[in-house]
């Protein structure tokens, strides 16, 4: 029986030109910067100097506080130097650059394709490793996983949730992963349940990936407690909120987290990740990336190595087109566009799109005709006709009272907006400065 | 006359001097007793409710006046001097004197020496853009010429030049409140200590890329070689991030880092031109160099 | 520019819908009742129509080149649909140059003085008809009856016109006569859905009206709050009435089809700009206007109130968006 979450939500085009790509290999870049900051939290200290031989997994920054991730080299190579580089942000900040080497890996990660199901690890061990291996949420979050695995003081969980939906339109990494390594990821499900102490886990799969359901189904014979759920297909159902409504109907209160209606929600990626972290002693250094567009020669599924400069991805799937207008990393509901095509791919890009000129451009703004639409299809029940006035005018307490900050920045209204109205510009720049006078008045 | 007529006149009588009875006891009641010196205070300020203070308002202001034990930490930029003067007097305290100071760009990176190399199709806001990406041009440190600040000054001291791209400083209008400080999203304003007949000597560059970098994004950008630095005889030059600064409370105006600047990042505003003889290197760009400040 | 890459920030696609496409799909949506109008009232429904479109796209495009100076947006839709609406509410032989003051009512007062598009409180057909209403109430009041497609476009001339069955039953019950033998005299409820009595261009044809929400329904113009809640208010009100005392009410069907309240309630009280956003918000404004459109109906000194009623629940929207929100996701956890 299909599920799906009750408020809001649009249908965008889905476009999945590359689900029937099967996973290949990029050749190796020469030089590469791996950023010093692929995740929410403080950004990694480098823990490598100029000069320095490494090999492919080794440690090259170390997380700097709690909520902050280890940083380990996806090439072998000699270390250049510590410095600025520009990256997915838009603006140049630290990284760590490498002349690639050859491809040596270090002697204690297992490289065979070999399944391997048991694990005979305690809770607080698997939550090592996965720290560790400097394993984020691989959804786009990039929130520390092993962070989400410490369940804070007062709360409970009882069910954990993989986020297969993969709702935004044009990627399909998470579809030919599970199509590709569906054991993999069910076993890595299952060491997240260890982690977690819970009995019960559901995979929520989009109904537009009927094969990775058929799948995945027929691999459940070998995993207790670990159930398919198939899903409405509608954007943005891939949201955690939006996930844990379809499947266990609770609602994540608002400034709360899952884990307060008793759900921990990882990607299927991240449970693939943990899956080589735990089983293959494989730290987080690449993942799936989809690279996609209309007018690309070769769109494809790439693994690709983090940091590999996303000009080489585009190289690989039959160079930049002519008439290209937008590069966007990330789906283009919710991705960044990328100014300059040498920033390196970081552990959260999903996919890497590519936009015609004709479909580049915005079109004129024009006046709000308060059809409420935006709100209509708002997840979250906001009013984003309100909220993008209340923050040009920065009225900051009236926006914090109208729950801006419950905001996914799903771009729903914008999208809708038969105004074409940049309602989430302006909700975003509003939610930015309330965050900032709500951590002041924590101090 | 009509009965109709004599009741209503009664009824609507009544019900007004009943309800003007009511008022007058309940104004007694809860009426506020101020300090009337707040009253007196306020009179003497401003009333440009700008918040250059740092308080809501001039009225807001004025309490805090009253409330406060010395004007250590309490200046009006828009009066000035004069203005703390005339409340030390109401209020029979010392007024701190400052110097008075101008808000000066430091950016000097216009269209024809800052090159786009990106189209921005997003919302026609710096507070919006900054939060994107550094900006169209290859340095993330510079002007992206949106205009927060003009919208945001209340006292016309700002106005975007359509050649250059670059907001413009009107010296006159300016009071120094702030506004535009905290509006930039890139930090690029200041409040510099005012000299006589407006002059200025600022490096007109924020950028910290190393020098090479720097200068392949903007002609004009500051490349951290350190010739101010070393010429100055003042040590008013500090140099962080291969970055220049003149810090302008030890500038003396003195002119001699200006034409040692290679890239011309250094800008002299309202000095007469320089005789022939006197080095002048490289290109002039965006605010034009050696010359009085126009009325904008 | 051609060859820079473009940034911008999220989201990079749009649905394509645009204010252009919902104002003409809401002139398709009248267009079964303007086939009806001019199947009955001939030529003067083609020319009413006309003059009311023309005066408000022209009266919007003068106001915004050479008075506010802006940029010119008549393209939009919103005159045209305005203009057709004022028209629906007219007689079909209304003199041509009332129908000019009330398009130049409609757009220079009760839309472009607020600001234009997207800030009007009032509806501004509405408030045009109203304004016709009270300034020319002999004019305003006196509709030809309907003789087929041939009917010329005559002002006023009298013979050719007669009252709308709802002035009929007014007068009837205030002379006193029950309700049951004035009923007799009125057109029957077929005659009304399908158009057959007196009345302006908009309120004859139920069926066509009814066509018309279909359809905007099926497109997502507009959602079933706000007529479904008028109507049932509507059926409710009037069925308590019928029932309390049937000599002096007329059934709940009477009153449904005679009138402006399918015209108002599918197209009028829907109007983006002055309804409220939230769904609980457009109930309580669709009940808040049947209530008041039975009213004064029945206690008020005006055959019909839907123009009325819609006007001054428009005045309640404000108050109404700012309490009335909609569902939000997640309780909001309470501060310890």
């Amino acid at each position: 029986m299909l599920k799906t979450f009750t408020r809001g939500g649009v249908h965008p085009p889905q476009n999945k030109i590359t689900s029937d790509c099967r996973i290949e290999d990029l050749p190796l870049p020469v030089n590469v910067a791996i950023p010093v900051a692929m995740h929410l939290g403080v950004p990694s200290k480098p823990v490598v100097d100029k000069g320095a031989e490494i090999k492919v997994g080794q440690l090259i920054a170390k997380g700097d506080g709690f909520v902050s991730a280890n940083i380990h080299s996806p090439f072998s190579g000699k270390v250049v130097k510590i410095d600025k580089s520009i990256d997915i942000s838009g603006y140049k900040r630290d990284a760590v650059f490498i002349t690639v080497e050859g491809d040596n890996w270090l002697d204690t990660i297992d490289r065979s394709p070999v399944l391997k199901r048991e694990f005979n690890h305690s809770p607080e061990e698997l939550i090592k490793i996965m720290g560790d291996a400097g394993i984020v949420g691989m959804g786009g979050a990039t929130f520390p996983s092993h962070v989400k695995l410490t369940v804070p003081k007062g709360k409970t969980v009882n069910t954990l949730v993989i986020n297969g939906a993969e709702c935004e339109p044009y990627l399909t990494s998470d579809h030919v992963l599970m199509l590709e390594k569906g054991e993999e990821i069910l076993t890595g499900a299952a060491i997240l349940m260890k982690a977690l102490r819970v009995e019960k886990a559901v995979v929520g799969i989009e109904n537009n990936k009927t094969d990775a359901i058929k799948h995945l189904q027929s691999l459940l014979t070998n995993f207790k407690g670990i159930s398919i759920q198939p899903l409405k297909a509608k954007y943005p159902q891939g949201g955690e909120k939006q996930l844990i409504k379809a499947i266990l109907k609770r609602e994540v209160p608002s400034g709360g987290l899952p884990a307060d209606v008793g759900a921990v929600v990882f990607n299927v990626g991240t449970a693939f990740a943990v899956y080589e972290a735990v089983q293959k002693n494989k730290p987080l250094i690449d993942r799936v990336v989809t690279v996609t567009g209309k007018s690309l020669k070769k769109p494809s599924n790439f693994r690709v190595r983090i940091g590999t400069p996303v000009s080489n991805i585009l190289e690989a799937a039959g160079g930049l087109p002519e008439d290209t207008g937008k590069i966007v990393s990330g789906g283009p509901m919710m991705g960044k566009a990328v100014a300059d095509t040498s920033v390196p791919v970081v552990k959260g890009s999903s996919g890497i799109l590519v936009i015609t000129q004709k479909e580049a451009r915005r079109r004129k703004i024009e006046p709000c005709i308060r059809c409420g639409k935006c709100a209509s299809v708002c997840p979250l029940g906001l009013e984003p006709y309100l909220l993008m006035p209340l923050a040009q005018k920065s009225i900051y307490d009236r926006l914090e009272k109208e729950r801006v900050m419950d905001c996914m920045e799903c771009g729903s209204c914008t999208y809708t907006c038969p105004s074409a109205r940049p309602l989430l510009d302006f909700i975003r720049l509003g939610k930015s400065e309330v965050g900032k006078i709500i951590r002041s008045r924590k101090k | 006359m009509n009965p109709t007529v004599i009741y209503t006149i009664i009824s609507l009588s009544g019900l007004g001097i009943f309800s003007a009875i009511i008022l007058y006891f309940v104004a007694q009641k809860f009426k506020i007793i101020e300090d009337p010196r707040i009253d007196q205070v306020q009179d003497a300020l401003p009333q440009a409710n700008c918040g250059g203070c740092g308080y809501a308002g001039c009225r807001n202001f004025a309490e805090a006046l009253v409330k406060a034990e010395n004007f250590d930490d309490l200046f009006c930029p828009v009066g000035g001097n004069a203005t703390m003067g005339s409340v030390a007097a109401i209020l029979g305290k010392n007024a701190v004197e400052q110097e008075p100071r101008v808000a000066v760009l430091r950016c000097n990176g216009s269209c024809d020496v800052r090159p786009s190399i990106n189209f921005y199709d997003g919302t026609s806001s710096c507070a919006v853009a900054a939060s994107l990406y550094g900006g169209a041009t290859g340095c993330q440190y510079g002007c992206l010429g949106f205009g927060d600040c003009v919208a945001v000054c209340k006292f016309d001291a700002l106005a975007m030049d359509p050649i250059s791209g670059l907001p413009v400083v009107n010296d006159v209008n300016c009071t120094a409140c702030g506004a535009c400080v905290k509006a930039c999203p890139k930090n690029l304003f200041e409040l510099r200590k005012r000299a006589k007949k407006d002059r200025k000597i600022y490096v007109a560059c924020m950028n910290e890329d190393k020098g090479g970098i720097a200068k392949k994004s903007c002609a004009v950008a500051c490349i951290g070689c350190t010739k101010c630095f070393q010429v100055c005889p003042y040590e008013a030059i500090t140099m962080a991030n291969n970055l220049a600064f003149i810090d302008s409370d030890k500038c003396r105006l003195c002119r001699k880092c200006v034409p040692v600047c290679p890239t011309n990042s250094i800008l002299e505003i309202g000095f007469p031109p320089r005789k022939e003889n006197e080095e002048v290197t490289g290109e002039v760009a965006g605010q034009q160099n050696n010359q009085t400040n126009k009325e904008v | 520019m051609a060859n820079l890459i473009t940034v911008s920030p999220s989201p990079h696609i749009h649905s394509g819908l645009s204010v252009n496409k919902l104002m003409f799909g809401v002139i398709i949506a009248l267009v079964p009742a303007f086939i009806v109008s001019v199947l009955l009232y001939g030529v003067g429904a083609i020319v009413v129509t006309l003059i009311s479109v023309a005066s408000c796209v022209l009266f919007e495009f003068l106001i915004q080149k050479f008075i506010l100076k802006t940029e010119v947006r008549i393209t939009d839709g919103s005159a045209m649909v305005t203009g057709v609406l004022l028209a629906f509410n007219l007689p079909s032989n209304l003199p041509w140059w009332i129908i000019i003051i009330g398009a130049m009512v409609s757009i220079g007062i009760a839309k472009m003085t607020f600001g234009g598009l997207g800030n009007n409180p009032f509806n501004p057909a509405l408030v045009g008809r109203v304004f016709l209403l009270i300034s020319f109430p002999a004019q305003m009041t006196t509709f030809p009856v309907p003789s087929g497609i041939s009917t010329p476009y005559i002002s006023q001339v009298d013979g050719f016109t007669g009252p709308t069955p709802l002035a009929m039953l007014k007068e009837g019950i205030k002379q006193g006569v029950p309700v049951a033998d004035l009923m007799k005299d009125a057109p029957s409820h077929m005659d009304l859905f399908l158009g057959n009595m007196g009345g302006s261009m908009g309120e004859i044809a139920g069926a066509a009206l009814l066509l018309g929400l279909i359809f905007m329904l099926i497109r997502k113009i507009i959602t079933w709050h706000i007529p479904v809640s008028i109507i049932l208010t509507i059926v409710l009100f009037t069925g308590l009435l019928y029932l309390i005392n049937p000599e002096k009410n007329a059934d709940p069907l009477f009153h449904l089809l005679t009138g402006g309240i399918l015209l108002g309630a599918i197209f009028m009280a829907t109007d983006y700009v002055t309804s409220p956003m939230a769904p609980a918000g457009m109930i309580i404004f669709g009940v808040g206007i049947g209530l008041l459109i039975i009213i004064i109906r029945v206690y008020g000194a005006y055959p019909e109130g839907v123009s009325f009623a819609i006007l001054i629940m428009n005045g309640f929207v404000p108050l109404i968006n700012r309490y009335i929100k909609p569902k939000r996701f997640g309780e909001e956890i309470k501060n310890g």
